[in-house]
């Protein structure tokens, strides 16, 4: 890794002209702008969710258990479900973290912080339900082995669920641990860029005071190594310890020894949709196409295609060795969940998670982002419907036949569920605004070796420094236009209006350019008379605008790249809309 | 540079060749007289539990079976674990060319030449399968119509337990596996006097196509070969662990030979990182191995059905130190000597520790096969280590003579340059 060669044939993973400012400035943007309208419609409908299953969790708690479809047969269905579900979501973070670090794949870079973001938020979720099954949760401090005076109160340690308990809290604080490292240098990096104080307080709180010394990267690259060799065995006990708590008992179609393995591809399958889903989406929204590239989401829906395929194969296995062993309980267990009443789950699970990544082995399917993000969906679906046909086609229909029944979850069950799904969004939404959501301290590290500008400049056999007297790189490579130079300043001032466009005093409002932190009273009428009047020409700036500027005012050279003017306009233009 | 490494590979070829031929040669001599010692032995035990109570001719007959069983198991576990190590090797060489992964392009070469023992080793286990249906021996109880006769559950299995399925299976694996190998190997050559890069795509593609084709393959291949010894003991799991033993091996095994090869000078772009790389492997697979090994354990021990737990129950009082002494082998060793990233580069610690991985395997394989076979009636002595020797022969004649057969360095792979500047 140390490295910066890099085999011409790999494709670049940060993409346009890109130099270091460029990825501070483009991945600050959403932290130090204002939401739009949109993310607030979002953050509504999460948290109009998230009280509906705060509702449905206190009625269940002042209630009982009895107000969830559980019967005596059926004992265990949407709540163990939803954990699953979401322990499994809680998967792709640390394996993209933790196990692509360890094989040093650059492209987790770009999705390592929101791939962990969700591994936290899922891993909430997960553990609300078996706290809320307890029914008095404000007990749930006696799961942990704590020396007491209550009488015979001691755990279960043959029970895989307290072995659950042990596993999950560790993987929580290990991932929590683990991100908030990463996070130290991105957090220091928006602390120095903050203008008001109480932002700048903040985030001189959580970066835990990062100076960026030399010292302090050696440490955090040290700290960072021993991490992902923790993380990558929790990554394999989290759901390994999950499954054993359906493979340890004897119940047909739970015991299985295939299990273990066979959940953790499942868990990563899941994750990666999960992160496949949020990333999708938040490239659009918070402008990281060139950070978040095709070429990231090509590589995780192979990721989704190969898990999906070991999943299918452990199915599959499953299936012949019920057949193999002459065990008719077993055979009978798998016939019921294909052909049995609920035929319809198990078909959904097979074509969910099974059929629908195999189109991914066409890569005009896997570079697509529209079928990438449906099939996301799907899969995300496709596994929750595999832990219910686990779950509860394996206890409906019981050695009894005169108990066998059938679940039909109620609106407690239900809101609950919404309720985990509004949370998990909410904390989502909320990340997304205050946190840095690319590791951009690693994003820069590979830049020189995977950034567009660089392999282009080393492609054309060029340095790949190219520093002028303002301290601006004056090398454009991707933008090949001769005719710049212009030298009359009136040709100068009539370049920049035709590469802005044009301001029409007579249909449009002038903006108040002077909200441009970097934009004076001085300055905005040196700009308006140049016929720059609003945000949208000021958001059209790039480089070369930036310089004929300069040329023509002479006044603080390079202070419009520094403070990004393009940048903060395009900001102030979304929140106008 | 081919021409000399050709010439000086035949060199060294030819000296441990002539040495393990002769080696070989011993071990096939014992393979003869292995078979009369076990029927002197059987008589031994035979009379003695004559004597000693009225036990039933049926016993007796039963063990004289397993002791007739021994050569031939120690024939199989032997043949069988040199074979895995080349498919092993096969599978981490598709996942390298699949993954386009930057560091390993520099020991493609010797990847090739380890997967090059798949064919003979391949016709060998087939041989003895084909010899098995022919009753030959009695190592696949399920292949014997008169115990099929008297056992419901194995009625029940031939469908799929039979021995022309099963031949017919064996045969369309084996040449899945050999036909890539031979594909890939054929582009890989001619990516080197190429002037662009249609035969890496084209591997590229193949290797994703076999590794499909590897995923079931290899699970079936490991119910029908190893898991059917115990006709009626199951495991999902089966297929995925054995695939753990066998990439654990395949790893080691082309650290091994690269660090020999580089030793001699064969090699001078591989540098200690790419070694390092490959002991990071040898460490991480071995703790898979681990992790599948007890969750298959543990499910069943934790789980007690009689018809699974048997299973380990043979394997704890009467194969107590194999059983144990494996888990020490490939887990508790490369985890304490693997453990430290500096020794990770120590070219001898890695051989040493290849050295105990793979006795650590052969045991695990030896685990898998003998209580079925030989029952409590196992020993490690001259069968087994014969058979060891001549196979470890034929493997190191063969796949030494494949390495001087082309350059052992690639010149025209994409990705050449990147691992020729690897460094961790």
């Amino acid at each position: 890794m140390a490295s910066h060669y890099e085999a011409p044939i790999r494709k670049p993973l940060v993409l346009g002209d890109k130099g270091y400012h460029d990825v501070s400035v483009d991945i600050a943007a959403p932290v130090e702008g204002r939401a739009n309208t949109q993310w607030w419609i979002v953050f509504s409908i999460a948290l109009a969710a998230l009280l509906w299953g705060v509702g449905a969790i206190i009625y269940t708690i002042s209630t009982g258990i009895g107000t969830w479809g559980l019967n005596k047969t059926v004992n265990w269905a949407w709540d163990i479900t939803n954990f699953v579900w979401w322990v499994g979501i809680g998967h792709a973070g640390t394996l993209i973290s933790a196990v692509l670090l360890l094989f040093r794949q650059k492209w987790r870079m770009a999705i390592n912080r929101s791939a962990e973001a969700m591994t936290i938020f899922s891993v909430i979720q997960a553990g609300l339900f078996p706290i809320i099954h307890m029914g008095r949760p404000w007990l749930a401090y006696w799961v942990v082995p704590i020396p007491n005076q209550f009488g015979s109160l001691w755990v279960n340690f043959n029970s895989p669920l307290l072995w659950d308990v042990f596993a999950i809290s560790t993987y929580l604080s290990v991932s929590l641990v683990f991100w908030w490292t990463g996070l130290l240098p991105d957090f220091g990096m928006i602390r120095d860029r903050a203008v008001k104080p109480f932002q700048k307080k903040i985030y001189g709180l959580v970066s835990f005071g990062w100076t960026g010394r030399a010292k302090d990267w050696q440490r955090f690259e040290e700290v960072s190594l021993v991490l992902a060799g923790l993380a990558t065995p929790l990554v394999l006990s989290v759901h390994t310890i999950v499954s054993f708590d359906f493979a340890t008992s004897v119940i047909p179609g739970w015991h299985t020894t295939i299990f273990p393995p066979y959940f953790v591809a499942g868990a990563i399958f899941s994750g990666f949709a999960m992160v496949q889903t949020l990333l999708i989406i938040m490239r659009k929204v918070s402008h990281l196409e060139d950070y978040i590239t095709v070429q990231h989401i090509e590589l995780m829906n192979i990721v989704i295609m190969i898990t999906g395929s070991i999943v299918g194969c452990a199915y599959i296995t499953e299936l012949f060795i019920a057949w193999y062993s002459g065990v008719e309980y077993e055979q009978y267990a798998f016939l019921n969940r294909a052909t049995g009443p609920y035929w319809w789950a198990y078909l959904l699970m097979m074509s969910c998670n099974v059929v629908s990544p195999q189109i991914m082995w066409f890569k005009k399917i896997r570079t697509s982002i529209v079928i990438s993000f449906i099939i996301s969906i799907v899969v995300n679906v496709g596994m929750w419907f595999e832990r219910f046909v686990i779950i509860v086609t394996s206890l409906h229909r019981d050695y009894l036949p005169s108990s066998w029944t059938m679940f039909s979850p109620t609106f407690v069950d239900i809101g609950i569920f919404i309720g985990t799904i509004g949370f998990f969004f909410v904390l989502f939404l909320l990340y997304s605004r205050t946190f840095p959501v690319i590791a951009q301290a690693e994003v820069k590290s590979i830049l020189k070796s995977s950034g567009a500008r660089y392999k282009a400049l080393r492609d054309a056999g060029k340095p790949l420094y190219t520093i002028s007297k303002n301290g601006i790189v004056r090398e454009t490579i991707i933008n090949n236009n001769p005719e710049a130079e212009v030298s009359s300043e009136s040709n100068q001032g009539e370049s920049l209006l035709s590469a802005l466009g044009s301001f029409d005093s007579g249909t449009q409002d002038p903006d108040d350019l002077k909200k441009v932190k970097g934009i004076g009273p001085l300055m905005e009428k040196t700009l308006n008379k140049l016929g720059i009047f609003s945000f949208l020409q000021v958001s059209k700036m790039t480089q070369k605008e930036y310089d004929l500027l300069d040329s023509l005012t002479g006044a603080f050279p390079g202070r419009a790249q520094r403070d990004d003017w393009a940048g903060q306009a395009r900001m102030f233009l979304n929140n106008d809309k | 540079m081919a021409v000399g490494v050709l010439g000086i590979g035949i060199g060294f070829v030819s000296a441990p060749g002539t040495v393990e031929e002769a080696k070989a040669m011993v071990a096939a001599h014992d393979d003869g007289h292995g078979d009369s010692h076990g029927e002197e032995a059987s008589h031994a035990i035979a009379s003695d539990h004559g004597e000693a109570t009225d036990h039933s001719a049926a016993h007796d007959e039963h063990l004289l079976h397993q002791l007739q069983n021994r050569p031939w198991s120690a024939l199989y576990v032997a043949a069988f674990f040199f074979f895995m190590i080349a498919l092993g090797v096969l599978a981490f060489y598709g996942i390298q060319r699949a993954s386009q992964a930057g560091w390993s392009p520099m020991l493609f070469r010797v990847m090739e030449g380890i997967t090059a023992y798949l064919v003979p080793g391949g016709i060998i286990v087939f041989v003895i399968l084909v010899l098995s249906v022919l009753h030959f021996n009695h190592m696949f109880t399920w292949m014997d119509a008169d115990v099929v006769a008297h056992d419901k559950l194995l009625q029940n299995k031939a469908g799929y337990l039979n021995p022309t399925f099963f031949l017919i299976r064996a045969a369309i694996f084996l040449g899945g596996w050999i036909g890539y190998r031979e594909i890939s190997r054929k582009l890989s050559i001619a990516q080197d006097n190429a002037d662009d890069n249609s035969n890496f795509k084209k591997n590229f593609r193949f290797s994703a196509a076999f590794l499909v084709f590897y995923l079931i393959s290899e699970s079936i291949m490991s119910w029908d070969w190893i898991m059917s010894v115990d006709p009626h003991w199951f495991s999902t799991l089966f297929g995925w662990y054995v695939f753990a033993s066998m990439i654990v091996s395949g790893i080691t095994v082309i650290a091994m030979v690269t660090i020999y090869l580089k030793s001699k000078g064969y090699l001078p772009d591989v540098n200690d990182s790419h070694i390092h790389d490959l002991a990071k492997f040898m460490f991480g697979f071995s703790i898979f191995w681990t992790y599948l090994w007890f969750g298959q354990f543990m499910l069943i021990w934790y789980a007690n059905i009689p018809e699974e737990v048997t299973y380990f129950v043979t394997r704890i009082e009467d194969y107590n130190l194999p059983f144990f002494g494996m888990v020490v082998m490939n887990f508790v060793f490369p985890l304490l000597l693997l453990m430290n990233s500096d020794f990770k580069r120590v070219n001898w610690f890695v051989i040493m520790t290849g050295i105990v991985l793979l006795a650590g395997h052969y045991l695990d394989i030896f685990n898998m096969i003998m209580p079925a076979t030989v029952g409590d009636q196992w020993y490690i002595g001259i069968p087994e280590l014969g058979a060891i020797l001549f196979f470890a022969g034929a493997f190191i004649f063969w796949v030494f003579r494949a390495l001087t057969h082309a350059p052992l360095q690639p010149t025209r792979n994409p990705f050449i340059e990147e691992s020729r500047h690897f460094h961790y």
